[in-house]
């Protein structure tokens, strides 16, 4: 269906928020995660599948990054002292689509249009087509080796700008994501934060009973990095991980976030059928309800 | 006059010269800097070389990851596990993304002769030619290696270059012309042309001299870029010669003999011969002269070739003993 059509059209921009502007108020950012939720449906639709459940389950976390944590601007996207955001899980591309959009690095509109052939949004993200976008990923488990290679040039050029990564617990199934840990570790890369999104899922089921990768946090810590856990969805605790991180010196950080896959929509939530699910009609006013309700709960006007 | 060296040893030599000029190159090795010569660049720049260990995949990526952050990154392996290992790294965090990553793979073809097959690259021209965006090199002689390395660090964009083990014979003056896509012509001749890359277009220097020897006038065309491939010089001896061979150190499927056929195929239908391992793995060898005669991709093999494109097949065929053909 043609976004026009949508019942719930979204609100086109945070009205409380100004884009440009960096928040540190819990409630805002919490209120961003459910306007980025809010463009996920919108960008799926009615009868298209979609990655809601990866895309909702990290919303809190790209709206901390995107909204307070990273030093970025939207009109110096290639500024070398930036910092990188790589989403290795690529696959929810939409959530990183919203928060670039939310945060002014191209027009909202530009959601409407995404995986049309030729658009600026595509499938997966491509750092030649989207301002902003950083790393060509959806291919799993390449995403820390780059941000290895990010990091280390930081170094190498005495920059101070940090490079931050979103793994999937799906993900970590692949081994490329551990000779990255290694390296990581090895360097001492403290200018590198990797988030890994647990939220239990991966395509076809529970990660317990594909390939069990746990026991996460002590392999992370064996693996030589330095590791926060926290509950993924409470922007308290998400802020608090990376400054943690930022305070860390010696190794890099390793943000163990439990999170709920396709948070925010009851029908989702839990539900490995929404990895690249597809949403009925009635699924669709009823994610919209959900989070029109949310971002109303949280409407602060302070 | 350049020493006839290894052409891996002239790309150790030529990185070096980079980075004196040139603080954005960045060296990455999988450990084995030694066999690969990145270890020159090692001791003169320790600060910019980063050996990454045995991780092929991750390395390309941290390749990725420097020439995203501004840097021209060179990562070297042997051709086997650059072109293989790390293939999908190659095509979607480098070439997908244009990115200015220089993979520059060695051991390429049977020249690892000792080491046999697990480390014999002999598909990785097929393979890289078949990836977007990817400019592909395969140099002969140490004049034209340190040519091609210092272009492919000038020209933006991901390229992956295949080099020898072996010392290389010296072809060219210093002051040869090199441009990426376009053959050298190294003996000029109109009764067949014989298309060359990397260590064959020496063999093909020997198999147009004993060729000439019978009144047989062999054109030799060093085809140093195997992407984009230069069409036409690929034309022009299909139009002015009566047949054309391809010799490479690699697969007769997909390289070399593949993007000639390609362009014939499409543009001039003309008559090929293919030289090169003939859809097999090879073997150990003591010796890698000894490899390239036993798979029939030498010189002799080369003349075999012309013998029939002349239609003059059997009465000319040197004698290759049975000797030499029984497994090495």
């Amino acid at each position: 269906m043609r976004l026009e059509e949508c019942p719930h059209p979204v609100p086109l921009i945070g009205a409380a928020l100004d884009p440009m502007k960096t928040e540190t108020n819990p409630r805002h950012l919490q209120r961003k995660a459910c306007l980025l939720r809010r463009h996920i449906i919108r960008m799926v639709g009615v009868g298209k599948t979609g990655h809601i459940g990866g895309s909702c389950s990290c919303a809190d976390i790209v709206a901390a990054l995107y909204f307070s944590v990273m030093n970025i601007d939207p009109a110096q996207p290639d500024d070398p002292a930036r910092d990188r955001f790589i989403l290795s899980k690529g696959h929810a591309a939409l959530v990183l689509y919203a928060a670039l959009a939310e945060r002014g690095f191209f027009p909202i509109g530009e959601l409407d249009r995404v995986k049309q052939a030729g658009a600026m949004l595509q499938g997966h993200p491509d750092r030649l087509r989207t301002p902003g976008v950083e790393a060509n990923t959806g291919s799993l488990g390449q995403g820390l080796s780059l941000a290895n290679g990010m990091a280390l040039a930081a170094k190498l050029d005495a920059s101070n700008h940090r490079v931050y990564v979103i793994l999937g617990d799906g993900e970590i199934n692949e081994g490329q994501v551990w000779e990255a840990a290694m390296f990581g570790a090895f360097h001492g890369l403290d200018n590198l934060t990797a988030t890994l999104d647990r939220n239990g899922l991966q395509a076809m089921g529970p990660t317990k009973t594909r390939l069990d990768t746990g026991p996460l946090r002590d392999k992370w810590l064996a693996f030589g990095w330095h590791v926060v856990e926290i509950d993924g969805h409470d922007m308290a605790q998400i802020l608090d991980a990376f400054a943690q991180a930022k305070a860390h010196h010696g190794s890099p950080t390793l943000i163990l976030a439990n999170t709920v896959k396709g948070k925010g929509l009851s029908f989702a939530e839990n539900n490995p059928g929404f990895h690249n699910g597809m949403m009925t009609q009635e699924q669709y006013d009823l994610a919209g309800r959900e989070l029109d309700a949310a971002l109303a709960a949280l409407d602060d006007p302070t | 006059m350049t020493e006839a060296v290894p052409n891996r040893v002239i790309y150790g030599r030529t990185l070096v010269e980079l980075g004196q000029g040139n603080p954005r190159i960045v060296v990455l090795d999988a450990d084995v800097p030694k066999s690969t010569n990145t270890s020159q660049f090692r001791e003169a720049f320790p600060d910019r070389f980063f050996n990454c260990g045995v991780a092929e995949q991750n390395m390309i990526c941290i390749a990725a990851g420097f020439a995203a952050s501004g840097k021209i990154a060179f990562a070297s392996t042997f051709a086997v596990f650059a072109s293989m290992r790390a293939c999908e790294q190659v095509r979607t965090s480098v070439a997908y993304p244009r990115l200015n990553v220089k993979i520059v793979a060695t051991n390429a073809g049977l020249d690892n002769a000792g080491d046999g097959v697990t480390h014999q690259g002999i598909e990785d021209l097929a393979i890289m030619r078949s990836i977007p965006n990817l400019t592909v090199l395969s140099p002969s002689d140490p004049v034209t290696t340190r040519k091609a390395v210092l272009a492919i660090a000038q020209r933006e964009g991901p390229a992956y270059m295949r080099l020898g083990r072996n010392p290389s014979p010296v072809l060219y003056e210093e002051n040869v012309e090199f441009e990426i896509g376009k053959m050298i012509p190294l003996r000029n001749g109109d009764d067949l042309a014989i298309i060359a890359t990397g260590n064959m277009v020496h063999q093909a220097l020997i198999a147009a001299d004993s060729l000439a020897g019978q009144g047989i006038q062999a054109r030799v065309l060093d085809c140093h870029t195997i992407k984009p491939v230069d069409k036409a010089a690929i034309l022009d001896a299909a139009r002015t010669t009566r047949g054309i061979i391809t010799a490479e150190d690699h697969n007769v499927v997909g390289g070399l003999g593949g993007a000639v056929c390609e362009v014939l195929s499409e543009l001039c239908p003309a008559r090929v011969k293919r030289v090169g391992l003939k859809d097999c793995f090879a073997t150990s060898a003591r010796d890698y002269r000894e490899l390239l005669a036993h798979f029939q991709m030498d010189a002799a093999a080369i003349q075999a070739a012309a013998y029939e494109l002349c239609g003059s097949k059997s009465a000319h065929i040197p004698s290759r003993s049975s000797a030499r053909r029984s497994t090495p």
